[in-house]
């Protein structure tokens, strides 16, 4: 059984088994592999798209003004996020300057979506990976007041209001109808949590589920429905009338009181009761710091949210934009999507061909030819029934998007790190990363790791909590001032666009960097590409044989307990991907052992 | 379709899920289209796109005094067979092996409005037997697409009954966004020849 080495990571292929499998129809597919040595310790990792997806499949031909409707339709999570990104690559190809009021309702979408989905991921897809319910029936509700009046003023906290929970809980859990709850590891030795602190967390896993309703009328009330925003090449498609109230759905003062409300609660409840969770939960896991995987090698944000509209340099985003690699943190590379040298995609290992596999391709030149052929000499199954995979040859659906040539991790730890880095321009990052690390008492080298991916998705919900309240005001200010332009359409008509063109747009969804290459041929769309976060984090080898993000971030974790990858989940958890799935547990000759569903 | 609510919801919420970008899957979410198209309801109720969204759609399911829910749905029936379930049966139907192609969305999203208290008082799942989910930008197969009228027609009686008055419109009416109607969505699809439509035999075999 031979180790293969690549960027300071051994893999060895032998030992037990372990493959988490995807049942996901809706957002795509991923499937992991693991080898356990004889200590339960993961000592290789093969991470497998196992879809094919291709948006050019759907959108060649077709209107560019309309691109956006078809990618929010791509993602159920990140739907505004893709509709957005789709726009403004329109917008990159056609030269089209968007107004001020535009820019700043964009950003407070953005800020909103990410507010919101941070808040639901910590608490109601990432939680269970940390927080035992089942413990939390054990907990005395008189101490489990004393712990959440210790560590915050958030006024959910008697002993009767815990007691009445966990009768709720008590209750849930015997009709036998677990829900949200079911097909998890409770009792695993890897919960780490007393019974107090988890019966805490469930209690605010509740009231996250309450309050999230209030979050998301922002986006009905700037994207004119809900749950799938309208969006517009130009600007956004709602009108301004501070005067009047006969215009319907017309954005006015009773309606942006309305949001104020809203972003003030938000910051409220991140600051009280998200944020003390995420220290209180964190201080029983600090010893816990595996799945670091590439965050301390290499890291890559587009950045997003500019202050000042059309002005996309990095001095001007609000979200940090740059590129780390080979953990020289002293080092902040540009990054431009048009570079034809920076952003490349390789198909080693990926089931497509290209004519010539020793170079990868910018998307402007993307190439999507199927060549689905599993084989190699590890390779046992059929072509319908994959029984094991050999990442020695073609494996994943997914591409190798690669930065320089280097593989890369996306998403909150990679912004939130290039923020800490860069204090002039972001010393709110800064300063709440040194008293998160002050309070937990770690070293920053902490952040590198499965909990520090958790614990920047915190702090960047309290930045975004307090830009939102900000970027607020400013649309306020500038409404107030006069100017109630929200799109622009000089270039809306296909008459006024050149022949050919050509664009990238680029936002930072909440679960990492995402591009959209745009090319536009007698007004219709040529070629359309997109590269999501989870192409990035998820993607199998390359032509130098370097693993991705997940490979990386789940070599070396030891698992409390063979039969239960609660450890692969956490830490696959930790990056939000945007995929479900579910677990089979192999014994050593390949047979199931337990099969899982997760999500 | 659903306009800007204040406070989500409403005394019956007509939620339509699914992937219209999936072939088949996209039924639920064509039955709302057509309903909202061809009939008139009145301000209490809610007819909704809810597309792949998972738990975001909790906060209107929480404010629906009652639902309605458009799915295509895997009973291992032939396809274009249409199932109607109701009450407590929606979530056990829903939560079943391979039983909604949501599931792990949509079951959620029940399992958290009854967590929170907050189910609506009557449920009703109206489901079809899809033919084909793995053409993507594919639209409904002629099976499928055939059971939008009795779909939409189980949903209006329903709503009768539970004392809306729903009106068939003089003329249809557009609704959701345009370039993704049914009809723009199928003419405006590139042929097989600019755009390779082969995929995964381990998804593409039946």
């Amino acid at each position: 059984m031979g180790v293969y080495e690549t960027q300071g990571f051994k893999m060895d292929n032998s030992g037990k088994r372990v493959v988490v499998d995807t049942i996901s129809r809706i957002e795509g597919h991923l499937r992991v592999e693991v080898k356990l040595d004889k200590d339960n310790v993961n000592r290789k990792a093969v991470s497998t798209g196992t879809r094919r997806r291709g948006l050019e499949v759907i959108l060649k031909g077709r209107d560019p003004r309309d691109a956006w409707a078809f990618t929010e339709r791509i993602c159920g999570v990140c739907t505004g996020t893709h509709a957005l990104t789709s726009v403004r690559a329109v917008e990159d190809a056609l030269s089209i300057k968007i107004p001020e009021n535009a820019n700043t309702i964009r950003n407070l979408m953005q800020l909103n979506l990410y507010v919101h989905d941070h808040l639901v991921h910590f608490y109601h897809l990432h939680a269970l990976d940390w927080v035992d319910i089942v413990s939390a029936l054990k907990a005395d509700p008189k101490k489990t007041s004393e712990l959440a009046q210790s560590i915050s003023n958030w006024p959910l906290s008697s002993p009767g209001y815990f007691r009445d929970l966990q009768n709720r809980l008590k209750k849930f859990v015997e009709s036998g109808q677990l829900g949200p709850f079911s097909n998890a590891y409770w009792g695993n030795p890897a919960y780490k949590l007393p019974p107090e602190a988890n019966l805490m967390a469930t209690a605010h896993y509740l009231e996250a589920l309450d309050f999230q309703k209030e979050i998301v009328k922002v986006h009905t009330i700037f994207g004119g429905k809900n749950p799938h925003p309208n969006w517009l090449v130009g600007g956004v498609p709602c009108a301004i009338n501070v005067h009047d109230t006969g215009a319907v759905g017309a954005i006015n003062m009773e309606r942006l009181n309305l949001v104020k409300s809203i972003v003030d609660r938000s910051k409220e409840f991140v600051e009280q009761v998200y944020i003390p969770d995420l220290l209180a939960i964190a201080s029983f896991y600090k010893g816990w710091l595996h799945g670091g995987g590439l965050s301390s090698q290499a890291l890559l944000s587009y950045g997003d949210m500019p202050e000042r509209a059309n002005d996309y340099s990095p001095g001007n985003l609000l979200l940090p934009r740059g590129a780390i690699i080979g953990g020289k943190l002293d080092k902040i590379h540009e990054v431009d999507l048009k570079d034809p040298e920076q952003i490349q995609e390789f198909v080693n290992h990926s089931w497509y061909k290209y004519a010539d596999e020793s170079k990868g391709l910018h998307p402007f030149d993307g190439v999507t030819e199927p060549n689905y052929k599993p084989e190699g000499p590890n390779f046992k199954g059929t072509r319908t029934r994959i029984e094991q995979l050999d990442e020695s040859a073609k494996y994943s659906w997914i591409k190798a998007p690669r930065w320089r040539g280097n593989a890369m991790e996306v998403g909150c730890l990679s912004r939130m790190v290039l923020g800490y880095l860069q204090p002039k321009q972001f010393p709110f990052i800064k300063e709440t990363i040194d008293g998160v690390l002050k309070k937990l008492d770690v070293p920053v080298t902490a952040l590198f790791s499965t909990l520090g991916r958790t614990a920047a998705r915190g702090i960047e919900t309290l930045y975004c909590a307090d830009l939102q309240v900000k970027q607020l005001d400013k649309l306020i200010a500038n409404i107030k001032a006069g100017d109630s332009s929200t799109a622009n359409v000089e270039k809306w008509e296909p008459s006024t666009w050149p022949k050919e063109a050509k664009g990238a747009g680029f936002t930072e969804a909440p679960r990492g960097a995402l591009g959209h290459w745009i090319k536009i041929k007698d007004t219709k769309i040529d070629n359309y590409q997109c590269v999501v976060p989870t192409t990035w984090n998820g993607s199998p080898r390359d032509h130098k044989g370097q693993i991705g993000a997940y490979e990386a971030s789940l070599m070396n974790t030891p698992l409390a307990k063979a039969d239960e990858p609660l450890e692969i989940l956490r830490t696959l958890h930790s990056f939000d991907p945007c995929l479900a799935c579910s677990t089979h547990v192999m014994s050593p000759d390949g047979q199931e052992m337990t099969s899982v569903k997760i999500r | 379709m659903s306009t800007l609510m204040e406070d989500p919801c409403c005394d019956v919420l007509v939620l339509g899920i699914g992937n219209l970008l999936w072939a088949d899957e996209g039924f639920g979410v064509r039955c709302v289209e057509k309903l909202a198209a061809e009939w008139q309801v009145p301000p209490s109720v809610t007819v909704m796109d809810g597309g792949t969204q998972g738990l975001y759609l909790l906060p209107y399911v929480q404010g629906a005094k009652r639902l309605i829910v458009f799915d295509a749905i895997d009973y291992g029936l032939p396809p274009g067979t249409m199932k109607r379930v109701e009450g407590d049966e929606v979530p056990r139907f829903m939560g079943a092996k391979k039983m909604s192609l949501h599931q792990t969305g949509f079951q959620e999203v029940i399992a958290a409005a009854d967590l929170t208290g907050q189910l609506p008082e009557a449920l009703l799942l109206i489901g079809v037997q899809p033919e084909e989910l793995e053409d993507y930008g594919g639209s409904l197969r002629p099976v499928v697409k055939a059971r939008l009228d009795d779909a939409v027609a189980m949903a209006v009686a329903q709503l009768r009954d539970w004392g809306h008055a729903v009106e068939p419109r003089a003329a249809k009416v557009g609704a959701g966004d345009t370039a993704l109607t049914m009809d723009a969505y199928e003419a405006g699809r590139p042929s097989a020849e600019a755009a390779s439509r082969i995929g995964d035999d381990r998804f593409l075999a039946a």
